[in-house]
Order: structure tokens, then C-alpha cells, then sequence
């Protein structure tokens, strides 16, 4: 059998969608941004609002989320995106309004943004990838960089008597009354990237209804900064990074 | 038709002409001395009297980033604030003039550096004119001298804010802010709809329509050439700005041998010395800036042909007093007198300093 007879519509299984451009992802290969970035677009396409949806890109890794996101975006100063997307959501109230961040951008520089935001049930998604360390800069501590884990800030472990503890915002974010839907996933595995799409699909469902914000925090990894293989990294992120921030749904709608 | 004249404070009534230009959204945060425009906006409701948004936001640095948010949009969006609350948002109005989104930002100066006082001031100048904060860019800077002008002026900044697509900052002052005086008000005029503005500003980010490319509004340009080249557009369109929107007014410099050059509540200040000089056979004059930057350079320059010698007079140790040396260039004698710290030039003040350190000097 020929190429050409195997490459028809009916035989398609998977394909890109179309809310993702054609440019090259700019992350290091075995990343999970590409995949968060994906299910993201997916989920848009999927309910049919790519058009009506801004996004909001941070600084970080991800700094170039609009080079890859096939919709409009507003790329926002280091930790200000909860605020650039209150200022879109309050003007459109209609449209769709989501950030997506780092842990650098939310959890240290932008914490009153995302506290905030939050606090006022901004009706907004909030997608939070988590790998606790600075991808970007060259692997510095991050806010949720764990305790006794190596970065190039803390060169010998992070010793929270001198550094202070890890973050955890979403727990934070969950207590607040402006948030409905409050998860934790990751997108590792098929499994957890197929949880994951179902978490940031219920977020933009939630603010279809205005339901107030909604925060889905993706627990990711960061060989190149982990100084590891992609495999390695994966590994280490199951034994260190989940115990300490547990999968799953954290708030559900009542 | 007559316009509704109204008694009211320089800061409310600029709240007013604000919703009665069509602004779409105020982001804000209190600070003395200009609360009141928060104050008088939120008592105005006016989400039911146009559909504007007002929100009070966590921070200057929250409200400014809303700014850019909804000015990415396509929205006549403005904020306010007095001189520590505007370095708070020096960071988004660098990130703002780098994305070239237009937007209207109010300063009620009071006295600094630091926490310093409540008093009026016009120690921003360089602040205001030179950058502020980080990158090469400017902002079209109008200076009112009376409430009248705070509800005059946010109109033209709206309309120069989307002719340029650039930030454009009011640089008023305490006294400004505070004080209360006669002030015509335009009449209402409608809000974009979202369908006008989609046409009107293809660039704004208010959802990607199937086939068509997406807009994405950015400071970024990774690559040194690109952003040489960004910012080559944005020098260019600052002499555009300079070659067309300088803006002043001049008060009995016809004959003049000495003028002051003065904007805001000195200005108010100098035209009262103007009289007294006269009154004393001294031939004043008034050079009354409206616009500083761009600032009148050439009518400075065209000025040293005519009068003896410049008196700058500022709120400030000497801040605009750099800019009309640059203009007049050592032609003739150019020199600064200021009271600062909160505290306001006298006209008799000021007139001694023109006979001491210009006509005597």
C-alpha cells in the first residue's frame, strides 16, 4: 500500500488543532508545556470559542505562548497577567479570558495579582504550570521549588530555614470565595494528560456559566533545570513533586 | 446648545469629563491628592450611566496592568494616581508605550522623593518627559492649569491616545486636583460598541475571527534587529508627535523683554507676576506650556530673538529649566527659580526672582 492511499481524511486518528500554529515549540524536548499548550487549544476548539477567547501570556518559559497559541494574546509584564486579564474580562464580559503561568510569574512576582484576582472571583481561567524552578532564567529557585532540591540559587539544597518554604497557591487560591474550581494535574502520561484536558475543559465550562475564577495548576517538569533526562525528570517529578503537591481536584463547584 | 457649567474640584471634574468622552473603563487606586477621582466615579455609577467600568484595584501596579489589558482590547481605558503611586506603575507604562496601546493616565503631583508629602509639587517633570521607566519612549505629557482644563484636556488625551497609539500622561498638581472653579462640561458623548471598535482598531485583541490572523499585543522582539528596527517605528512616531502636537499659550509676550516659561499651577502663579511686573514698568510676558513633550522648542528658540532673558519657574529644584536652556541654547540668559516640597511660588516671589537673577543678574 502506497502513502497516498493510507494519508486520506477517513483513515485520520489524530491531528494538531488548528488553535495551535505551525511554528516550531520553543521548549526544550521533553517539556510539558507543549502538551499543556495543546489541551488548552484543544479544549477551545472543542467548544467552539477560539474566537471569542484572549489570552494572556506570561514571562517565563512561556513567554512566547502567543508564537504557538493560534488565537488573540495579550503578552503581560512578569507576574501582571491576572491583572491584564481582569482588565480584557471587565470590558467583555462575554468573551473568554484565560492566563497561563508560570511558577516564577504567579506564585513569586505576581502573587498579589493572582491573590487578588482571584479574591474577586475574576471571571477568568487561570492554568498555572508548576515545575518549581526558573525554566527561563537558567534554573534559579522558584517559589515552589521543594525543600532541599537543588537549583542554581540554591546550589545546595533548598534550606528553607534561610529560603523559606514552597508556595502552595493553589491550595492558597482555594480558600478564596472567588474561585469555583480549583485542580491540580499533570500531563505526563496519556492518563493524566486526558485528566488534565478534562480539568481546563470544566475551567472554561465554569466560566461560561460565570462561575468565577478558575485555577488549574499543572505539575510539570524541567529536565534541562533539574539536570536530568526528560525520563529521569518524569520519574523524580512522581516521587518528590506529587507527594508534595498532590494531584487532583482541590475545589469543586457545590 | 450652552454647556452645563458646573463649581467643581479639579479631580472630579476630570472623573466627569471622562465618562462624558466615552471612556469605556478607569482602573484605580487610592492615593491622596486625587482619591476623589475614584470617589466621585464610584458615587456616579457610571456602569449604569454609560456602561463604564471602575474598579479599584489592588495596587497601582494591578491598575495600570488592567490598563494595558483592556487598551489591548481596544478600550478608552485611563487610571490615576499622584507621584509615589505613578513610579509603582512606571513598570506597565514602559510595557504600555512599548506595545503602543493608547491609554490616558492622570498624575496629581505631590511633594517627593519617597513617601514625602501631600502638598502640590511638579517634581515629576523629568519623571514625566524623560522616560520614567525603563526603555527609550515617550509619552505626550499635557499640563493643566485650572479645572477647567483637567475636564478639557482628558478629552484631547483620548483623542491623541488613539491618533498616535500612544500613552498620553496629564500632569496636573495638588493644587490643580484639590481646588474648586467654574468648569463647562461637554456634552455626553456615546461609547464605542464592541462591533465599532473591531473595525476600527484591527489591531486590538478582541477575538481572532476564523481566517484572519491573530493579533497579539507585545513588548517582546527577541531578536536585536527586530527591536532596533521597533524602535526606529517608535522614534519615528515621536517626531511625528513633535513636529505636530506642540501645544502653549502665550500671555502679553507681544512686547515682552523678559518672559517666564511655566506650566500648571505656576503658570497660574506667573500671570499674576506678569501683571505686577507690568504694574512696576517691567515688560513680562507668560510662555504657558501646555504640551511638554513635545515641548515647544522652536517658540522658545524664536523667543531669544525678542526678549532679553527667561525665568523658568517650577515646583521643582530645576527640572524643566534643562529643557529651556537646551532650547534657548546660551543665547540669552535662561534661569530657574522654584519653591518645591510642597510649597507654592508667591507672584511677588517670582517677580523678585526675575529682578534679581534675570533683570539684576
Amino acid at each position: 500500500m502506497l502513502a497516498k492511499d493510507i494519508i486520506k481524511p477517513e483513515n485520520l486518528v489524530y491531528q494538531k488543532t488548528k488553535l495551535m500554529t505551525d511554528n516550531v515549540l520553543s521548549y526544550c524536548p521533553g517539556c510539558g508545556h507543549g502538551t499543556a499548550h495543546r489541551i488548552t487549544m484543544e479544549v477551545l476548539e472543542e467548544m467552539g470559542i477560539g474566537d471569542e477567547t484572549i489570552g494572556v501570556a506570561p514571562v517565563g518559559c512561556s513567554v512566547l505562548a502567543y508564537e504557538f497559541m493560534n488565537i488573540d494574546m495579550q503578552q503581560a509584564a512578569h507576574g501582571r497577567a491576572p491583572a491584564v486579564a481582569t482588565g480584557i474580562k471587565r470590558c467583555y464580559p462575554e468573551k473568554f479570558v484565560f492566563t497561563y503561568q508560570g511558577d516564577g510569574d504567579l506564585a513569586a512576582i505576581g502573587t498579589a495579582e493572582t491573590i487578588h484576582a482571584c479574591n474577586r472571583g475574576e471571571n477568568i481561567t487561570i492554568i498555572f504550570v508548576n515545575n518549581g524552578i526558573y525554566g527561563m532564567t537558567g534554573g534559579q529557585m522558584a517559589p515552589t521549588t521543594l525543600p532541599g532540591m537543588r537549583s542554581s540559587t540554591s546550589p545546595y539544597g533548598r534550606d528553607v530555614n534561610l529560603m523559606g518554604n514552597p508556595l502552595k497557591m493553589t491550595e492558597l487560591v482555594a480558600q478564596l470565595p472567588g474561585t469555583s474550581f480549583v485542580s491540580r494535574q499533570a500531563v505526563h502520561t496519556p492518563k493524566h494528560v486526558r485528566k488534565a484536558k478534562k480539568a481546563i475543559r470544566q475551567a472554561f465550562e465554569l466560566q461560561k456559566q460565570k462561575k468565577g475564577t478558575t485555577f488549574v495548576e499543572i505539575v510539570s517538569n524541567c529536565n534541562s533545570g533539574w539536570k536530568m533526562t526528560p525520563v529521569q525528570a518524569n520519574q523524580w517529578m512522581e516521587e518528590n513533586m506529587f507527594p508534595f503537591y498532590p494531584l487532583g481536584d482541590i475545589k469543586v463547584p457545590e | 446648545m450652552a454647556r452645563e457649567l458646573k463649581l467643581m474640584k479639579g479631580n472630579e471634574a476630570i472623573a466627569e469629563a471622562a465618562i462624558r468622552a466615552g471612556a469605556d473603563a478607569y482602573f484605580g487606586y487610592p492615593i491622596t491628592p486625587q482619591s476623589e477621582v475614584i470617589e466621585y466615579l464610584m458615587a456616579e455609577k457610571p456602569h449604569e450611566r454609560t456602561g463604564k467600568v471602575v474598579l479599584q484595584a489592588e495596587s497601582e501596579v494591578a491598575a495600570i496592568n488592567m490598563v494595558y489589558g483592556a487598551a489591548g482590547a481596544g478600550k478608552r481605558v485611563w487610571t490615576s494616581s499622584s507621584s509615589p503611586g505613578i513610579s509603582l506603575k512606571q513598570e506597565g507604562i514602559s510595557y504600555i508605550a512599548g506595545a503602543e496601546l493608547p491609554c490616558v493616565i492622570l498624575n496629581v503631583v505631590r511633594g517627593g522623593p519617597g513617601l514625602g508629602t501631600i502638598q502640590p509639587s511638579q517634581a515629576d517633570y523629568f519623571q514625566s518627559v524623560k522616560g520614567g521607566g525603563h526603555g527609550d519612549y515617550r509619552l505626550i505629557v499635557l499640563a493643566p492649569s485650572s479645572v477647567q482644563e483637567m475636564a478639557d484636556y482628558v478629552v484631547d488625551a483620548f483623542d491623541l491616545a488613539f491618533k498616535y497609539r500612544n500613552p498620553v500622561l496629564i500632569l496636573s498638581d495638588g493644587v490643580i486636583g484639590q481646588m474648586m472653579e467654574k468648569v463647562y462640561l461637554i456634552e455626553q458623548r456615546p461609547r464605542l460598541t464592541d462591533e465599532e471598535i473591531k473595525q476600527r482598531y484591527a489591531w486590538a485583541t478582541t477575538g481572532k475571527k476564523d481566517g484572519t490572523e491573530r493579533r497579539v499585543i507585545t513588548s517582546l522582539a527577541l531578536k536585536a534587529d527586530e527591536m532596533e528596527a521597533h524602535n526606529i517605528h517608535l522614534q519615528k512616531k515621536y517626531a511625528e508627535i513633535e513636529a505636530n502636537e506642540v501645544r502653549f499659550e502665550e500671555f502679553q509676550c507681544d512686547d515682552a523683554e523678559y518672559v517666564f516659561v511655566a506650566y500648571g499651577s505656576s503658570a497660574r502663579v506667573c500671570q499674576k507676576a506678569v501683571q505686577l511686573a507690568r504694574n512696576k514698568g517691567i515688560k513680562a510676558g507668560l510662555l504657558r506650556l501646555i504640551t511638554l513633550f513635545p515641548f515647544p522648542k522652536a517658540e522658545i528658540g524664536r523667543l531669544t530673538g525678542q526678549v532679553k532673558g527667561m525665568l523658568a519657574v517650577e515646583m521643582s529644584s530645576g527640572q524643566m529649566i534643562e529643557d529651556v536652556k537646551l532650547a534657548v541654547n546660551g543665547r540669552i540668559k535662561a534661569e530657574h527659580f522654584g519653591r518645591f516640597g510642597g510649597n507654592i511660588p508667591t507672584p511677588d516671589e517670582v517677580l523678585y526672582a526675575l529682578e534679581t537673577q534675570i533683570i539684576g543678574g
